[in-house]
């Protein structure tokens, strides 16, 4: 038996030891978004618990499950019965969970959100975790791991057929491995959907033995988390498939281009690649075999053009990350003029489970041309966001209603693909998510965020804000993007301040077009995308800044007004309180006034009078039409 | 190139010398931007010191190594405030009200959105996206992150760490 498999023996029995506890265990989520609803407090609280009660459990901590909309989550394993999910839990309930299933047996169904039985023997009235809404619709494959492996024990991917993908790519030449992937129909995840076979193709081909493969994970789409979650709950996935990729186009070295800020994910990596190196899977003769393969943690400074790849080698070459014409495509010339191949994250995480099940498997997911799943970030004004996986060619509609639950105020549009993406209308929710049909509505189907909107949201707005992203990120090398991009937020912001008028409807739209026409590089190419799209779908609501100075969300300032009704204002008093500028007078048990002259708008006297139990309700934002 | 001027390591040592940091790196162009990340996170911005250090030790101008740094929106160039406040100007904050919340924080501080405060006990910087935006609108202070934040408890966030 070879070293690896007999490390394989090891993190199976570690594993089962686990598995098959024979005292409790605890399984707290992690991950960023865990940690910032409170995961840590919780994890303080159980093991609290813990030494408090004298009750004997293991405390595992894993990644990101999915369903962010109930961290912080925590389950528990009681020997012989399915493990149990609760969310959201605090410090508080998650001590009242383990007191009454750890002391008294009884597993507090009324706080359980869903077991992990595989068999039947479920606790009555708790649902199955992936029967429940959010959960049903999905299928897991590069999400597989996520929330049931320690993400910093590589022992628990091996136990888990971690690297049985990377021995079978081994076994084949690097040519079949090509093939199986050109098979499978994998498209790449990082936004444009080309075809991963391809690019490997033509780097394989090309001449030089020196190579570079190369990690994308800048995710610089602000509101996008997919690529952070998946690495920062299962790290191995990715750099499997970063040696798998390496083995195929011929490349002995490797970087992943990491966010700076993704300090989680950093860290989650760092540690992943110290045990790869003791367990042999990186560096001379990987596994025995002839191939030989590093990789470098290249942390990126937080710039969003720094993801397009010209600008990411740049970046790592040390220079500003500017973008270059191409051709040369970096497969023939890329980092340090070597031909290089760059991958997104969820691509490369992809690759592990289709050398492991084989092309034919990894095509029952999706549909003809788009086989396979997505990950997205199901994000604002939804009742269940969260990380999603989703087989390609799945319809929006479920996507927002089925998984997401919907929205709470009436749906008004979904925006995909960040700020090179586009804003969808109702009317294209029975689109299939595939990346012809997206970009044929207008859209596109972007690395993976998803913004669901309602109607308080202002689509000017929205598009004013990808637009203000856009521009300030754009690296000005080219005049299109850099001059037309600030151009067009200027007009915007005319538009939302009421100060425009028809005709510069008419000049956002052409220059619009001309940006996306002439602009260097997918930036400036793709930005007027926000713009575009709002036009042509939400016509009537630029129409109506312009000609009524009317805002129908009430978002744009300058076209709002705050007001209180009399008729509910019960003069409680609180709205003085918190207003800065003391713009709001009025007796007590009298109906208060706004002086609208100084008042500035901050939404402190709204909230509290929304929220605070004395207060009515009775502030309201309103936007009139007015006859231009 | 010795320096009295005291830069944390990642590993939380001090040391005391640029040399030290230095020492970690080849000397070739691609250092460049890892470099500067250290310094910063040692010693909170990049100084005029570090900037002629660096130029020294891997033979590029000082404009040049200015060229590049400010590119990337992660640099600054003035030693940053105390307290971290960090809002959230994600997309999907974004569509939740962070603005409000930015606001908010500039009229309590006095200060606009990538500024430190004059005394030096504020700083406060805008995120792209902090990784929860299920929790939106989010603001961090420090190392704590705080979910689905009002308007209103902005005055008590701030106070309630000052
Ligand atoms: C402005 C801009 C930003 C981009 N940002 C990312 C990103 O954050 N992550 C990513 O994987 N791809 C990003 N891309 C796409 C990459 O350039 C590239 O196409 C992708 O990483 C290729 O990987 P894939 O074939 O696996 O999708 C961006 C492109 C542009 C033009
Ligand atoms: S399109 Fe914008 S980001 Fe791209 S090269 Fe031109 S100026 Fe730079
Ligand atoms: S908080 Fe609301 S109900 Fe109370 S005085 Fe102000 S406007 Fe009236
Ligand atoms: S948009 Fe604010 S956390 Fe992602």
């Amino acid at each position: 038996m070879s070293d690896f498999e007999k490390r394989v023996v090891q993190a199976r029995r570690k594993w089962n030891l686990i598995q098959e506890s024979k005292i409790p265990v605890i399984y707290v989520g992690t991950a960023t978004c865990g940690i910032a609803a409170g995961a840590l407090d919780v994890v303080k609280s159980v093991r609290q618990t813990l030494k408090e009660t004298g009750i004997k459990a293991r405390l595992v901590q894993v990644g990101c499950i999915g369903p962010c909309y109930l961290e912080p989550l925590m389950d528990i394993v009681v020997p012989g019965r399915p493990r149990i999910s609760y969310g959201p839990v605090n410090s508080r309930s998650a001590r009242t969970i383990i007191e009454r299933y750890l002391i008294e047996g009884n597993p507090a169904s009324d706080l359980a959100v869903g077991h992990f039985s595989t068999n039947g023997n479920a606790p009555d009235s708790i649902p199955r975790f992936f029967d429940i809404p959010m959960l049903k619709p999905q299928v897991r494959v590069v999400l597989r791991n996520c929330g049931f492996i320690d993400p910093d024990d590589i022992d628990h991917y091996l136990a888990n057929d971690g690297y049985r993908g990377l021995t079978k790519a081994l076994g084949m030449t690097p040519e079949e491995v090509i093939a199986v992937v050109k098979e499978a129909g994998l498209r790449g995840r990082g936004g444009a959907g080309f075809p991963t076979f391809k690019k490997w193709e033509i780097c394989r081909g090309a001449p030089g033995t020196t190579k570079y493969m190369i990690c994308n994970s800048s995710e610089g789409d602000p509101g996008a988390f997919m690529n952070r979650a998946l690495i920062e709950s299962d790290p191995h996935c990715v750099l499997e498939g970063l040696l798998i990729a390496a083995y195929a186009i011929g490349a002995d070295h490797g970087y992943i281009y990491i966010n700076s800020d993704y300090l989680l994910a950093i860290a989650r990596l760092k540690s992943a690649v110290k045990q790869m190196r003791q367990y042999g899977l990186l560096g001379q003769h990987i596994l025995d075999s002839g191939f030989s393969f590093d990789v470098t943690i290249k942390e990126g400074a937080g710039a969003f053009v720094c993801g397009e790849e010209t600008a990411l080698i740049g970046s790592i070459e040390g220079r500003r990350g500017m973008p270059k014409a191409r051709p040369p495509f970096p497969a023939i010339a890329g980092l340090f003029g070597k031909p290089t191949i760059i991958n997104n994250v969820e691509t490369l995480g992809t690759l592990p489970n289709i050398m492991r099940h084989g092309a034919s498997w990894y095509r029952q997911f999706g549909i003809q041309g788009n086989y396979g799943t997505k990950t997205f970030s199901l994000v604002g004004k939804v009742r269940r966001g969260g990380l999603i996986e989703v087989p390609l060619g799945i319809k929006l509609r479920e996507i927002i209603f089925d998984i997401g639950g919907g929205t709470w105020r009436k749906f008004k549009a979904v925006q995909t693909g960040g700020p090179s993406g586009g804003c969808l209308s109702e009317e294209f929710l029975d689109i299939q998510v595939a990346y012809e049909s997206m970009t044929a509505a207008g859209s596109i189907m972007g690395s993976g965020g998803m913004i669901v909107m309602d109607e308080d949201t202002c689509a000017v707005d929205l598009a004013l804000y990808f637009l203000n992203f856009t521009q300030k990120e754009s690296c000005g090398k080219c005049s299109p993007c850099r001059v037309g991009t600030w151009q067009m937020v200027k007009i915007l912001e005319n538009i939302v301040k009421g100060q425009a008028d028809s005709a510069d409807i008419a000049r956002l739209q052409t220059l619009a077009e001309a940006v996306q026409r002439v602009s260097l590089c997918g930036l400036g190419q793709t930005a007027p995308n926000p713009v575009l799209t709002t036009l042509r779908y939400f016509r009537g609501e630029y129409l109506q800044h312009v000609n009524e100075k009317y805002c129908a969300a009430t978002i744009c300032k300058e076209l709002v007004e705050y007001f209180i009704e009399p008729g509910k204002c019960n003069g409680c008093q609180q709205c003085i309180r918190v207003c800065p500028t003391e713009a709001i007078s009025g007796a007590k048990t009298e109906p208060h006034t706004i002086d609208l002259s100084r008042c500035i708008k901050c939404k402190a006297c709204f909230e509290v009078c929304r929220f605070d139990p004395l207060a009515a309700n009775a502030i309201v934002m309103r936007s009139e039409r007015r006859a231009s | 190139m010795k320096s009295t001027m005291a830069v944390n390591q990642p590993g939380a040592q001090k040391v005391n010398d640029w040399t030290d940091i230095l020492g970690d790196f080849k000397g070739v162009e691609s250092d460049l931007i890892p470099i500067l990340l250290r310094v910063q996170e040692g010693l909170g911005y990049i100084s005029e010191e570090a900037v002629r250090c660096i130029s020294l030790f891997l033979k590029l101008s000082e404009n040049q190594i200015y060229g590049v740094a400010s590119f990337y929106p992660k640099f600054r160039f003035s030693e940053p405030g105390a307290q971290k406040i960090k809002v959230c100007m994600g997309t999907a904050c974004h569509v939740k009200g962070g603005h409000f919340l930015s606001d908010a924080v500039a009229w309590e501080l006095g200060i606009s959105i990538g500024q430190a405060s004059a005394d030096k006990r504020f700083d406060f910087q805008r995120a792209t996206c902090l990784g929860c935006c299920t929790l939106a609108p989010v603001v961090q202070i420090d190392d704590r992150i705080h979910a689905r934040v009002l308007v209103t408890q902005i005055k008590e966030i701030l106070k309630k760490r000052e």
